[in-house]
């Protein structure tokens, strides 16, 4: 039914004519970018009353005195329900700290946390389809637990601020919310998310569209295609200062993906996007040192490249063998 | 009356400092108004995601921006 609108108002109100490029971009562009604006506020609005149920308090409670690898696993698991703003980070950090939670443990978290985030999710979903975005979740589910089970094989505990392992966190009974104020609160969260990210979605969508509208079919190929070995790496070199532009790249990276990139250079390209943002790192400074971040981003860096090449070898087998 | 408004400096602790500072004005209630930006403060309470509103010591909410009416409640005793 969208496309039938998009269709309507470019080739008959804008009199455009279909299977010019022109018009293969506009109607690209309106498509889309309703598309997304519905599944955003509608989907933002449903994880968010979803995520009222667990704040990082109850995270805590459940992650309880895990140890590793089942620690890892439960960590990654609610990184993704887990309500999570760079600004929360601290106080996240050191509660988790606080409770006798391994360091690796509260790594999968705050990897999982940012990566796979309902943002990422639904653009992946309304451009790519429900399978690229359930490979998504479990390859950011994947990359968090290993990556934890990395940092924690480090014994880095020494690379903590040291205030960290004196604060005490008081005990107390869990604020229980009423369904009113669960719904003013994802009411509030969507609109907050929707104020930060709308234009990053217009301009991706743009810029996607003229992509798919104007370059050649076999521009990508030339340049990051299954011939360049080096393609993942430069990806993931170039998309780790562009966080917060998620929600404006996945549009360019579908386009890009229609001319020709490989899936798992698109995919690495995307969640390096995601998994390592330079605010985040900025507030993490706060507890860690200098070098635990620096062996942080190494790590996910290095995990998110691995996973480019994996998922670019598969294909490239699955698509021979089909 | 004595109100903590926990927070590290995020545009969101502002709006609700702002938010319970302006209910008490409106209320005309006798109350002091403390904004928490140490984190070991805040942690004392046990709130780990800010922002965070604690009236005598109790927490009232934490990791959002309560509504207007919301404060004047707790503000009243309700």
């Amino acid at each position: 039914m969208l496309q039938a609108l998009a269709d309507l108002l470019v080739y008959r109100l804008l009199v455009i004519h279909p299977g010019t490029e022109l018009g293969s971009s506009l109607d690209f562009f309106f498509y889309d970018t309703v598309k997304i604006f519905l599944l955003l506020t509608v989907i933002i609005f449903v994880v968010a009353v979803i995520r009222s149920f667990f704040p990082p308090e109850r995270a805590r409670r459940l992650l309880g005195n895990k140890r590793e690898y089942v620690g890892n696993l439960l960590a990654s698991l609610l990184g993704i329900v887990t309500p999570f703003c760079s600004c929360s980070a601290v106080p996240l950090f050191i509660g988790f700290i606080e409770s006798g939670l391994p360091l690796g443990v509260t790594f999968s978290f705050l990897i999982s946390s940012p990566t796979v985030n309902e943002v990422a999710l639904i653009m992946l979903w309304g451009l790519f389809g429900w399978d690229i975005a359930l490979l998504y979740v479990a390859t950011g589910v994947i990359l968090a637990f290993i990556g934890g089970i990395v940092i924690g094989k480090l014994k880095l505990e020494h690379l903590v601020e040291d205030y960290v392992y004196k604060i005490k966190v008081g005990d107390r009974e869990e604020v229980v919310l009423t369904w009113r104020e669960r719904f003013e609160y994802a009411r509030d969260y969507t609109k907050d998310i929707l104020k930060r990210v709308w234009l990053f979605v217009i301009i991706g969508i743009g810029l996607g569209a003229l992509i798919h509208g104007y370059a050649p079919i076999d521009f990508i190929v030339k340049y990051a295609g299954p011939g360049n070995p080096f393609a993942v790496i430069i990806a993931v070199l170039i998309a780790i200062p562009l966080y917060s532009n998620a929600a404006g790249t996945i549009p360019i990276v579908q386009a890009l993906v229609g001319k020709g990139m490989p899936l798992g250079t698109a995919l690495a390209f995307m969640m390096a996007v995601v998994a390592i943002s330079t605010p985040e790192m900025i507030i993490l400074r706060k507890v860690i040192k200098p070098k635990m971040i620096a062996i942080f981003v190494g790590i996910i860096t290095v995990a998110i490249i691995f996973i480019g090449y994996l998922f670019n070898f598969v294909f490239v087998h699955h698509l021979l063998g089909a | 009356m004595d109100i903590e408004v926990l927070g590290t400096g995020c545009i969101k602790c502002k709006k609700l400092e702002e938010n319970v500072r302006s209910a008490v004005a409106e209320l005309r209630i006798e109350a002091s108004v403390t904004k928490v930006e140490d984190i070991a403060k805040i942690m004392e309470h046990g709130v780990m995601s800010t922002p965070g509103v604690v009236i005598d010591g109790v927490v009232k909410s934490e990791g959002r921006i309560p509504s207007q009416q919301e404060i004047k409640n707790w503000l009243q005793g309700k």
